[in-house]
């Protein structure tokens, strides 16, 4: 009630000032805007725009631009390679979401306890979430490697013959999911860290004087308290899946075979390898169009199981 | 977001790059140095690392002769060579010349990214060259880029494995089958030695194809012919070496050079690889040879084609073609890669070549010149790399028994058949 009252000379000096006032504002709120939306407008909108305009065209980078309509469209949509990188990138997706959000849950909830040297076990798990990914995925490459890794090394003092990892086909995408999800487990721990600080303890109390368990505690308390967090997690983690890039082209480029050769991998290889500029910016926007059409249902869904407060 | 825009403008950077750049170097005349000197960006893949040197010689002696020239040598190693040549020239940094093999030669000519070296050569006189040479590098009736060096791909062998394995040395008249009887007994995995190393790819495979008695392409050039019984044997004799004289992937483990390194290390028996390997043999502590490749059916052995090509845009087309000349057909080269083993120079001349045969390494220099007389160039198209990607994935899918050499085949010449479409 209080909220609605106001002065009563208020209105008509509001109506007075009111346009100027609102052009100040907007001008310091560009003001403001403006060191980001330089960067923004001349690296990502013009370059976007650019390569809508691109993909309408055959261009191998050398001689000028020829006008092809949707012709670059129709081909990729018919064509074997399109599938099998989308194919290889849901695979990707499909083995890097559920080990970076397992992993990166149970790290939270470790480190969510009341224990000696808590932050700097928080700091190293965050480390590999700021270091290059070229570092990271060259490192990663030579403990997988088949000839004289770390891993192998070590699985043969187990007895255990190591497989050949990104040598081999069947196991170069398992071996590319296990140094991303490595690399990506602390920015998702980071997340959930701070979903679970924020649940009041109230609740817990609550939950404990009903008589739950720890395990009944997580399932019908923390769980869906975090959701807010695991909703933010897994529509990130799905963009970045989508784009997955950097790891696959320092370790395997894709082979060996094709066997990870992902959509971005295959952006890159049509732009510089075949130079096809045109097929490899109308790619580009095919996997621009599934993202958004996967974030939009996961927007949607997340009202069914998605619990704020 | 920043990762998707990010590939999404991977096509695009380069594009801004060649309207902005273009335009940025053409006003700024940094290309001439204070004296008035002209400088020539050349840029190689040939020259690294083994003859740099060698390549200082021929600038030197090119630059006393064009005293108002600066040659400035780039290099890149072959495997990103190219992505580097088509991402430079798309930025319009473009070297001023620079080096083409025979496979890529006809993407770039057609693409419009050479100059027709007519327009600007004081002597159109090509005499000087093995005629089938020069003959590779025109394209429209057009010479854009001039013969340099051309090489062949022989059959290595370590002499002192072959002693010790008590196995006769291969002859010129061996073939594929004495080839395998000779690996198995020379290869010993439980010390890491191996018999054979032959790398399944494209390149050695339209090879042995030929070696098997198969064509590439119809005789049309339009339809991939590859898959018949020829092309299943070609590829079969690959495959099956892989793990059984040959190592595997996984025992390679993507290390550069490996090859190379597993026979300097005296554990490779017989390696199949190019004459310009020559020169960073020539202080291993034991014995070796060379020998024309065994064939099946008939021999074949492989020979490459490296040119020097002026880039389109360059603003000294008279000073890169000046050069082009030189370092293809100047007596100071053609004498600096002979003594050098470094390739061989594609001269008409008889005597000049003959001085090859002097360096005592390896004995049987001869087999070089014997294996020109029976030779498979490889199938060139307008998509080259493509097809090239194409049917070393599908032998790779084979080699590691994914798919059965037929079926690998036959989806490598579906891929194929729509490139050439």
């Amino acid at each position: 009630m209080t909220m609605t009252a106001a002065p009563p000379e208020a209105p008509a000096t509001h109506a007075r000032h009111a346009p100027r006032r609102r052009l100040r504002y907007a001008g310091t709120v560009a003001l403001f805007l403006l060191p980001s939306a330089i960067p923004l407008t001349l690296f990502t909108l013009v370059p976007m725009a650019a390569s809508l305009w691109t993909s309408l065209h055959e261009w191998n980078l050398i001689t000028p631009m020829e006008w092809a309509g949707l012709g670059n469209y129709t081909e990729l949509l018919g064509d074997e390679g399109t599938r099998s990188a989308f194919l290889h990138t849901l695979v990707f997706i499909a083995g890097y979401l559920p080990l970076v959000y397992s992993g990166g849950l149970g790290l939270a909830l470790l480190l969510n306890r009341a224990m000696a040297g808590r932050n700097l076990f928080r700091a190293i798990y965050f480390l590999p979430v700021i270091t290059s990914w070229v570092v990271v995925a060259l490192m990663w490459k030579w403990l997988l490697n088949p000839a004289g890794g770390m891993v192998n090394w070590a699985l043969g003092l187990l007895g255990v013959q190591g497989p050949g990892w990104w040598t081999d086909p069947t196991w170069a995408m398992p071996s590319i999911i296990l140094a991303s999800a490595w690399k990506d487990l602390g920015f998702v721990m980071i997340i959930l860290l701070a979903g679970l600080q924020a649940i009041p303890k109230e609740y817990h109390d609550a939950a404990s004087v009903d008589g739950a368990t720890g395990l009944k505690r997580f399932r019908y308390v923390t769980f869906p308290l975090l959701s807010p967090s695991t909703f933010f997690v897994v529509v990130i983690s799905l963009i970045n899946g989508f784009q997955v890039f950097d790891q696959v082209h320092v370790m395997t480029r894709g082979g060996p075979g094709g066997a990870t050769q992902v959509v971005v991998e295959q952006v890159y290889d049509l732009t510089f390898r075949y130079g096809r500029a045109g097929t490899a910016s109308a790619l580009s926007w095919l996997l621009f169009a599934v993202v958004l059409l996967v974030t939009q249902l996961q927007v949607r869904a997340q009202r069914r199981w998605v619990h704020y407060g | 977001m920043s990762r998707i825009t990010k590939a999404a403008a991977t096509a695009l950077v380069a594009g801004l790059l060649a309207t902005g750049c273009a335009q940025g170097s053409a006003t700024k005349g940094a290309d001439s140095t204070p004296g008035g000197k002209v400088t020539l960006r050349y840029f190689t893949f040939s020259a690294a690392p083994d003859h740099v040197k060698d390549l200082d010689t021929i600038v030197a002696a090119f630059e006393k002769e064009h005293p108002g020239v600066d040659v400035v040598v780039e290099t890149a190693p072959y495997d990103e060579y190219f992505t580097k040549l088509q991402t430079s020239i798309a930025g319009g940094t473009a070297p001023d010349a620079f080096e083409l093999n025979y496979e890529n030669f006809v993407t770039y000519a057609a693409a419009g990214s050479l100059l027709d070296l007519g327009t600007v050569a004081d002597d159109s006189d090509v005499s000087v060259y093995a005629q089938e040479s020069v003959a590779a590098f025109k394209h429209d009736g057009k010479q854009y880029a001039l013969p340099a060096s051309f090489s062949t791909v022989v059959l290595i062998y370590n002499k002192d494995l072959f002693n010790k394995a008590g196995v006769a040395e291969p002859t010129a008249d061996w073939t594929w089958a004495d080839e395998q009887a000779a690996a198995q007994k020379l290869t010993d995995k439980s010390n890491k030695v191996y018999g054979d190393f032959q790398p399944v790819q494209f390149f050695e495979f339209y090879k042995t194809l030929k070696q098997a008695g198969g064509e590439f392409l119809s005789a049309d050039g339009k339809k991939a012919t590859f898959d018949s019984p020829a092309g299943v044997k070609a590829a079969t004799w690959l495959v099956n070496k892989v793990g059984k004289t040959m190592p595997t992937e996984a025992e390679i483990g993507g290390t550069a050079d490996y090859d190379t390194n597993l026979f300097k290390s005296g554990k490779l028996a017989m390696w199949h690889n190019g004459i310009w390997q020559f020169a960073g043999l020539k202080d291993v502590p034991f014995g070796w040879d060379v020998v024309v490749e065994p064939g099946d059916t008939t021999k074949a052995s492989a020979v490459f084609h490296n040119a020097v090509a002026a880039s389109a845009t360059t603003r000294h087309g008279k000073e890169a073609w000046a050069w082009a000349r030189f370092l293809s057909s100047s007596g100071i080269a053609a004498t600096t890669r002979i003594a050098s083993s470094w390739e061989l120079p594609p001269v008409s001349d008889q005597s000049v070549l003959a001085g090859y045969l002097k360096d005592p390494k390896p004995a049987n220099r001869q087999a070089v010149f014997d294996s020109l007389k029976s030779i498979a160039l490889p199938p060139v198209i307008q998509r080259q790399q493509e097809m090239q990607d194409a049917v070393t994935k599908e032998l790779s899918n084979a080699a590691a028994g994914r798919e059965p050499v037929k079926d690998a085949l036959a989806a490598a010449a579906a891929k194929v058949d729509e490139l050439l479409r």
